[in-house]
């Protein structure tokens, strides 16, 4: 990249930063009229210049000018008009030109906004390319945080300099600089005094903010490192808490925050140590002229007129030269800002751009065998992982590659997959070198898996298809305000140096995971999720999170069919009593009193949990039925009782788990509440206190906690209470609930609450899994089984897929390698996390998976257990970084070698 | 059947006889109320033990396999708890116990039962005593069985 940042900027934006040169001189002229105008309206119309006469005229607007060599050329006569009106013409004509200058002011602010911003976007872009095509082993070495602090925050700061990086100078410099010419036409000497204190300023201070420069480079390396350790603090958060370290990590905090501090602090005391000299020096200029001027004067070696004319044409000088010093120091500040940067992404051996160009043409087959050449691998130590291997893998062949635990396998499969490069030797496809294809041939025709997963922040869908998602394949098109916002994206875009492919173009490659489009893509991802054993998670996924309606709308179709084969089935099975349902006309004794109550799932905020009981419309309600006293009661005999069960156990007791009605944090704000609230009669109670209390009825399940508090009465007035609720419903929370009603899919619940549509009964032991494996069983009978499948597949993986287990992370990126159907399959130790019985059964699926319809990849795996070698075509032996033995299952264990050693 | 008409149950319960009726409502409250229909097993021989039954009403038929088949060895009556030793002593459950009418339980689980006898020692006293109680009968019933031979 381009070390000096004057220079990136020039290169960038040198017709923008004349352009705007330009228009701030053309600027000037408004600007300086609009100087002279108060003057004119105070001398003519206001005082009465030229207008001596009642009666007289003056011209306005006249144009004329002495030119030299022609003399004078009159342009325009101008309007004749008396005192009052060229009053109201002078200033209208001053406010024509407020506008001018203010409408000159804006667009100039504008342009340079926008000018920094799209430089600040395109040295985003560059870094975050470059990023993409550093070698592997630079990623070994720095943290991303620290990267990601780089091109977030250390250029931001490049954006609002841009705008000025020419124009400053320029324009102070030419002020300055007119300034001291005025001033030496006045008085020569006088002027050289001005002359010589500017240059000492020149001088001196620029020599006293290299220790600024010195400081805010510390500051810079110092803050960045202290946003990697952050970083490394939340990826490793567990480590820290197992180890009790989390002591040390603030302590270390701490001293890396007291150095910034001092940094920071020392930085300012420099910074207004400057300033205070500049200004002193600013301020010594006058103080020499009085005192040598006057001198002079009263010496009556110079005249009094010549002394007040430099000292008040001297006013205009310290401003420009102030700001131009600041101008300075911000140019400083960011060239050491942007060179830090650029130092740090400056990297030897960057890929080149040629590599991971855009190629939307499927490439073919890489039909040539794939060989290590006399190959040699390194760790960053030094230390040989690999020491001179050959090998040639042909398409079709299945080999396992069994390692001791300095065998190198793994290397030999990272190089095979472009992750790490050699030291010596090379790896080739047929004649070429591996390293030298395009990654639109290698990315899309073989395929790789390890133990390491990385999963992105998305849905388990995005996370599978992201090995899909080489090229946008299709153009998208757009109509109205949508295409004249993608057309200024592709502008904005190219103007900036960024790349202007859609984004939001279909990027999912159908056709090499054996699919024609988005209709039957789903029948490859289901194959690979069985091949891999993950379905069944998948589902259970989907059954505990809610289904969107728009995508999965045969589910919400097929509801009442759902849910009347579950009841069948339960039936059938005797088992009815495992599931109450909801019925709209009856109490269901398994859910809470609030459930009761309110007879939906709450859509958003105002009528769930907590807030149900606080709600103005719902205590309304109550109240009109008759059951706000009632409730409160209940409330509070289950406070009492809760806290007479619960007050004397420890707050991290696992008793509180059964404790449904409040958590162990809110036992002593309840047990003061009841202490208050005991002995005073209901009408006393303020709103909020009731809520409290009322809001722990309704967390009651009479079956489940026993405390003999409901009656077939109150059964009765709860269900009353529950329809009148519905039939007033007021707008504003018409969209906060959803009615239960057995003919309809309840969008806000999850998918298995709406086929259960009811309570799982408290007292039978085992019937949740009962129950979900009769679900399945329906959903397939009913062929809803992709449905849910697919449902379970838009769940949100989480922060590096945090919410998958270690093992789901590894079948799910097994699964990603499959879909691709490369020619190359590349399994690095992939299902180190399962136990060896799942692995096998992995192992045999994914075998037959990429086989299936007469594929033929060659498959490369590096087996954790030399036992699965059975499964392959050829075992390969690696010890010590040496390959040293290679051949059938079968004359390997007919020899006496380490392979057989490694068996028993 | 309410929490407190099941803490009258546990009372009457010699293993909990002792026991102040506050913490036997926390134990109930904390037990799960289970209910069998006739022929359905609370637990098989063999399972681990993850929880004791207080049974509440209804009658239970303890089976021990053997070589000719399932022997019914005692039978359960309300008030009376079964399964304790598995939890007491980690051992894989001795008996297989099958609901012999409609049955109604109070299922304590492990982790709670030792919570609670952790906490209060007057309720692992009675319980050792129970124990040291039935341990003397086991062994009186033992020489009655070998001098009778």
């Amino acid at each position: 990249m381009e070390p000096s940042l004057a220079r990136y900027i020039w290169t960038h934006t040198k017709k923008q930063q004349v352009g705007i040169v330009l228009i701030v001189l053309l600027s000037m002229i408004p600007y300086f009229m609009s100087f002279d105008l108060p003057k004119l309206i105070v001398n003519g119309p206001i005082q009465g210049r030229g207008f001596e006469q009642a009666d007289a005229t003056r011209p306005f607007l006249k144009l004329h000018y002495d030119l030299p060599f022609i003399g004078e050329v009159q342009f325009f006569h101008g309007f004749q008009l008396d005192r009052m009106q060229t009053l109201f013409a002078l200033s209208f004509v001053f406010l024509l030109l407020v506008v001018i200058n203010g409408l000159f002011k804006l667009y100039i602010n504008t342009y340079k906004g926008r000018l920094g911003e799209r430089m600040l976007r395109r040295i985003r872009f560059e870094l975050v390319d470059r990023v993409l095509r550093f070698p592997p082993r630079y990623f070994k070495r720095v943290k991303s945080a620290e990267v990601a602090t780089m091109v977030k925050d250390e250029v931001e700061p490049l954006g609002g300099f841009i705008g000025d990086a020419f124009l400053q100078p320029v324009l102070l410099g030419g002020q300055a600089l007119t300034a001291m010419l005025f001033i030496m036409v006045q008085n020569f000497w006088l002027g050289m005094i001005a002359v010589v204190i500017v240059a000492i300023q020149i001088v001196l201070i620029p020599r006293m903010r290299r220790r600024l420069i010195v400081l805010g480079r510390e500051r810079q390396l110092t803050a960045r490192a202290l946003s990697g350790r952050v970083g490394e603090i939340v990826d490793g958060i567990g480590t820290v808490h197992v180890h009790d370290t989390s002591n040390y990590e603030r302590a270390d905090i701490a001293a890396r925050l007291g150095l910034i501090f001092k940094i920071r602090f020392d930085l300012y005391q420099w910074k207004f140590m400057v300033k205070f000299l500049n200004n002193f020096l600013a301020q010594l200029t006058p103080f020499l002229f009085y005192m040598i001027g006057g001198y002079l004067v009263i010496l009556g070696r110079l005249d009094v007129g010549q002394l007040v004319a430099v000292i008040s044409a001297y006013k205009d000088l310290p401003g420009p030269m102030k700001e131009l010093i600041d101008w300075d120091q911000a140019r400083q500040d960011v060239q050491v800002k942007y060179q830090q940067v650029v130092e740090q992404f400056t990297v030897e051996g960057v890929i080149s751009p040629r590599i991971g160009a855009l190629t939307v043409d499927d490439p073919g087959p890489m039909a040539d065998p794939l060989s290590a050449i006399n190959l040699s691998m390194a760790d960053d130590g030094g230390a040989m992982l690999l020491d001179r291997i050959s090998l040639q893998v042909k398409r079709g062949e299945t080999v396992a590659l069994v390692s001791t635990a300095t065998g190198g396998a793994e290397a030999l499969a990272e190089a095979f997959a472009r992750l790490d490069w050699p030291n010596s030797g090379r790896v080739a496809s047929g004649a070429e070198d591996l390293l030298e294809l395009p990654e639109a041939v290698t990315g899309r025709r073989i395929s790789y898996a390890s133990s390491d997963v990385f999963l992105f922040h998305a849905s388990l869908r995005d996370n599978l298809l992201y090995g899909l998602k080489h090229a946008p394949l299709t153009s998208v098109t757009y109509d109205g305000a949508a295409a004249d916002q993608r057309r200024w994206n592709i502008n904005e875009a190219r103007r900036s140096g960024n790349t202007d492919l859609d984004v939001r173009s279909d990027w999912i490659d159908y056709a090499s995971a054996g699919a024609t489009g988005p209709h039957d893509l789903f029948e490859a991802i289901r194959r690979v999720l069985d091949a891999v054993v993950l379905s069944r998670d998948i589902l259970d996924l989907g059954l505990r999170s809610s289904a969107d309606l728009t995508r999965h709308s045969e589910l919400a179709g097929r509801i009442v069919e759902l849910r009347a084969a579950l009841r069948t089935r339960l039936e059938h099975e005797g088992l009815s009593e495992l599931v109450v349902p909801f019925e709209p006309g009856a109490y269901n004794k398994e859910a809470t009193i609030g459930q009761n109550l309110l007879f939906g799932a709450a859509a958003g905020p105002e009528l769930a949990d907590r807030a149900l009981a606080a709600n103005p419309y719902f205590a309304s309600v109550l109240k009109q039925a008759g059951l706000d006293r009632t409730f409160y009661e209940m409330g509070m005999e289950i406070a009492e009782q809760a806290i007479e069960l619960f007050a004397d156990l420890p707050p991290d007791h696992q008793f509180f788990q059964q404790l449904a009605f409040m958590s162990a944090e809110e036992i002593p704000a309840y047990e003061t509440l009841l202490q208050r609230l005991k002995n005073r009669p209901y009408e006393g109670v303020s709103e909020n206190d009731r809520a409290m209390i009322v809001s722990l009825s309704f967390a009651y399940i009479e079956p489940r906690h026993r405390f003999g508090l409901l009656s077939e009465e109150l059964m009765g007035k709860i269900i009353a209470a529950r329809n009148q609720f519905y039939e007033n419903l007021p707008p504003d929370l018409q969209n906060a609930v959803e009615r239960y009603d057995p003919a309809k899919y309840i969008a806000a619940a999850t998918v298995m609450d709406n086929v259960l549509f009811g309570r799982v009964g408290n007292n039978h032991p085992d019937a949740p899994d009962r129950i979900r494996s009769i679900v399945y069983d329906i959903l397939d009978e009913l062929g809803l089984y992709s449905e849910l499948l697919d449902v379970g597949l838009d769940f949100n993986v989480g922060a590096g897929g945090r919410r998958l287990t270690a093992g789901q992370r590894q079948k799910l990126d097994v699964a990603r390698a499959l879909l691709k159907r490369p020619d190359f399959l590349i399994l690095n130790r992939p299902l180190s996390a399962l136990d060896q019985r799942v692995q096998d059964k992995v192992l045999r699926n994914v075998l037959e998976e990429a086989r299936r319809d007469g594929h033929s990849p060659a498959i490369v795996w590096v087996v954790t257990n030399p036992a699965m070698g059975m499964m392959f075509d050829r075992v390969v032996v690696f010890d010590l970084g040496r390959l040293v033995e290679d051949g059938t299952h079968e004359t390997l264990l007919a020899g006496n070698g380490i392979f057989k050693e490694l068996l028993s | 059947m309410l929490l407190k008409d099941e803490v009258g149950m546990l009372q009457r319960v010699p293993l909990f006889s002792g026991i102040e009726p506050a913490k036997l409502k926390l134990l109930a409250f904390t037990s799960d109320r289970v209910s069998y229909r006739a022929g359905e097993i609370l637990f098989r021989q063999g399972d681990e033990g993850d929880a004791a039954y207080v049974i509440l009403s209804g009658k239970a038929d303890v089976l021990v396999d053997s070589d000719s088949g399932p022997i019914k060895v005692a039978e359960i009556v309300p008030n009376s708890i079964v399964g304790e030793i598995a939890i007491l002593c980690n051992v894989y459950r001795t008996a297989t116990v099958r609901a012999a009418s409609p049955l109604e339980v109070l299922r304590i689980r492990k982790d709670h039962f030792l919570r609670l006898m952790r906490e209060f020692p007057d309720m692992t006293i009675e319980m050792v005593r129970v124990l040291a109680d039935r341990l003397s009968h086991t062994t009186a019933d033992l020489i009655d069985a070998r001098s009778a031979r």
